[in-house]
């Protein structure tokens, strides 16, 4: 680059780091699959509940397991990691001061019930056996306290790396147990890691892009039973589908601000996808954006529901589904620091 | 004879215009709390119709942890639920995400109790039973160290761009209907309305000296007919809006209000805390109570650390208008003042 393209570009980037910082970074996309049906469903009020006393924060992931058992990982005054029974009374809490907890993103659980949390503040994705009793195994490594204190960081993404993650977001796996993570808000790119860790292949890196295999904040991930990776690319208000060598097939433009996407168990897959509507929206957004879709796994939809909402059963920002039974769905919300559960009660 | 009926009048008009505006009024401490924990900075107090006292203080360390690349900050602040005779009955939200530095506590019609933090940049609004039901604006992800007095999200403070996001809040306030004013505040200088159910409507106001701007909007209250009523600080005026941010009038008599508050009933009336800044006990500090339209019915207190003193006084419970608790965010107490 010569000096003068050198300049332009800074200029640019400053131009829209100002513009990002200044205004939501993410303005909310409408989706145009407006003419998918209404599905029926029910809100389980209060559903969920806490300790006596105590408080969920910022919801960031929900997931089940296969005995019923729902976890919970938000943001408190601690990052915290519950687990609740399938009575949705609290059973206990996991990880408690656990040195890869620091600013929850997603906790997923596998087809083996072992329980993975993944974490934007020490930048460590982790494997907890099915009792959250052991750690199995962490991907990405926290960079040292003895770094000291400094802000955010303002300078370039750092370049990449295997096994250095950047505020990961997301984690799943496919029936071969190999492992895939959505990385994240400073890389832009997905990863596949062996059933024992080892770096497999890329896709995307390190700048933000919205051509083909380019990304603008990779937000969540899942893989279906064929292996296909689906990637909630928010940034670009689409759901991108790659094989399971991270190879480019298509992607789903037409379910507005891609916050996170849900393949449900069974024979039959499903595809759920949340385009949630966050604060510094401006007014009338409100009604236009926040429903959950269902979809086809290859995209053609089916339906939608629910409505964003401070109070409940609307929703403010579902920023992880459960759809483990495809009829019963978990959010957990950031904005309104809840977990809901929903019966889906099919077509209107 | 005539020199000193001259000396006579001389005196009246120095002192009666002062004796007539001046309320008598006995302060006490009634709020008792349990055995080896304090009040901080006296932040915000309000009571339900039950007469239970709530405090929001600012009374532990937020602490900030580091992270792989940000630095994040947790609690400092806690709220206190107190009965009537001022028996300590629970702290409620022990655990909660967005208290960091608290800044006011008010509880609405149907004592629902809602918290203002200043630091986290959010309205938290609690059942009476301390579940949590509504949140207003986001707390920042991480904080910058040191970090600046303009820490929350969303639009550039000040600028009088319209968002839901706050920077540095002080208050809240709800017509009859049950729409939400905040006021937003010290980062921003504005007025964000929401619909009872948290839909935002508009926010109005930017930084100035003129009307329909801020030094810093540092309360609010809203009448029954709806008008709302926001302290500006630093600009020595209450300025006074129709219920959609159309402004109305500016009232001057009520000092450079840090606390105000508007009692229930069928005549109501306005109160405004002149408070003290932190580094000045020689100065200010009366409450002046006022009608609604500004005309001043008297004033008490001033700046001080007495027992009749008030030390920066940042909130006012008015619900009952003859006998008053104040929050003293400089003398790190709250005090009941009966009006006589």
């Amino acid at each position: 680059m010569g000096r003068s393209l050198v300049k332009a570009y800074l200029a640019a980037t400053a131009a829209v780091s100002l513009l990002l910082s200044t205004v939501s970074a993410f303005p909310q996309a409408k989706a145009t699959a407006d003419n998918a049906p209404d599905l029926a469903y029910e809100a389980v009020p209060n559903f969920f509940q806490a300790p006596a006393g105590d408080y969920m924060g910022e919801l960031q992931g929900v997931a089940t397991n296969s005995k019923g058992n729902t976890f919970a990982f938000f943001r408190g005054p601690q990052t915290r990691l519950w687990q609740f029974g399938p009575d949705g009374k609290f059973q206990k809490e996991i990880g408690k001061g656990f040195y890869g907890f620091q600013f929850a993103h997603s906790v997923r659980v596998d087809r083996h019930d072992n329980i993975w949390t993944v974490d934007e503040g020490t930048n460590v994705v982790t494997k907890f056996n099915p009792t959250g009793t052991k750690v199995l195994m962490v991907i990405g490594h926290r960079p040292s306290q003895a770094d000291g204190p400094y802000a955010t960081p303002k300078g370039p993404n750092p370049p990449d790396e295997k096994y250095t993650l950047c505020r990961p977001t997301d984690v799943a796996w496919d029936q071969q147990d190999n492992i895939f993570i959505s990385d994240g808000y400073c890389n832009n790119r997905v990863m596949k890691y062996s059933p024992e860790g080892k770096f497999l292949a890329q896709n995307g890196g390190s700048a933000v892009g919205k051509g083909e295999n380019e990304y603008n904040l990779p937000h969540g991930l899942q893989v279906d039973h064929q292996g296909n990776v689906y990637v909630a690319d928010r940034g670009n208000n689409r759901y991108v589908v790659l094989d399971n060598n991270l190879k480019w097939k298509t992607a789903y433009t037409q379910y507005g601000t891609a916050w996170s996407d849900c393949i449900s168990e069974g024979p039959h897959q499903y595809l759920f996808m949340s385009n949630s509507n966050p604060n510094g929206n401006g007014p009338g957004t409100w009604a236009r954006t926040g429903q959950i879709y269902k979809a086809e796994l290859d995209g053609t939809p089916i339906g939608k529901f629910g409505h964003a909402g401070k109070i409940a059963p609307g929703w403010q920002v579902v920023h992880m589904m459960d759809c483990r039974n495809p009829n019963q769905i978990v959010a957990g919300e950031i904005e309104s620091w809840r977990m809901q559960k929903f019966v889906l009660k099919g077509s209107k | 004879m005539k020199r000193l009926a001259t000396l006579l009048l001389a005196a009246v008009a120095l002192t009666v215009p002062a004796l007539a505006q001046s309320i008598g009024y006995s302060t006490s401490q009634p709020l008792m709390l349990p055995h080896d924990t304090f009040f901080g900075m006296a932040a915000g107090v309000a009571t339900n119709s039950k007469g239970n006292v709530f405090v929001y203080t600012r009374n532990g360390e937020p602490t900030v942890t580091l992270a792989g690349s940000r630095t994040f900050a947790h609690g400092g602040s806690s709220l206190y639920e107190f009965a009537p005779d001022g028996k300590f009955i629970r702290q409620i939200g022990k655990q909660v995400y967005g208290f960091l530095a608290a800044q006011q506590v008010r509880v609405d019609k149907n004592d629902n109790i809602w918290v203002v933090d200043r630091y986290s940049s959010m309205v938290m609004k609690f059942a009476p039973d301390g579940r949590q039901i509504m949140l207003l604006g986001r707390k920042p992800e991480s904080v910058d160290v040191p970090s600046s007095p303009d820490t929350g999200r969303g639009t550039p403070p000040g600028s009088g761009a319209q968002s839901d996001l706050f920077q540095s809040p002080t208050d809240v306030a709800w017509d009859a209907d049950g729409n939400i004013f905040v006021a937003d505040g010290i980062g921003n200088a504005r007025v964000a309305k929401f619909t009872r159910d948290g839909v935002f409507v508009k926010s109005w106001g930017s930084r100035g000296t003129g009307d329909n701007q801020f030094k810093s909007a540092h309360g609010i209250a809203v009448d029954s007919a709806g008008n709302v009523y926001v302290a500006d600080r630093g600009n020595n005026r209450i300025q006074v809006f129709d219920n959609n941010g159309n402004f109305k009038s500016s009232i001057t008599s009520g000092g450079d209000p840090e606390a105000i508050c508007i009692t229930p009933g069928a005549h109501q009336y306005l109160f405004s805390s002149n408070s003290n800044p932190a580094n000045d006990l020689d100065h200010g500090g009366e409450i002046y109570k006022l009608e609604l339209n500004g005309t001043v019915v008297g004033k008490f207190g001033q700046a001080g650390k007495g027992l009749r003193d008030f030390g920066s006084v940042n909130a006012i419970d008015c619900r009952n208008a003859n006998s008053l608790y104040v929050a003293e965010a400089g003398n790190w107490r709250v005090t009941k003042v009966d009006l006589h």
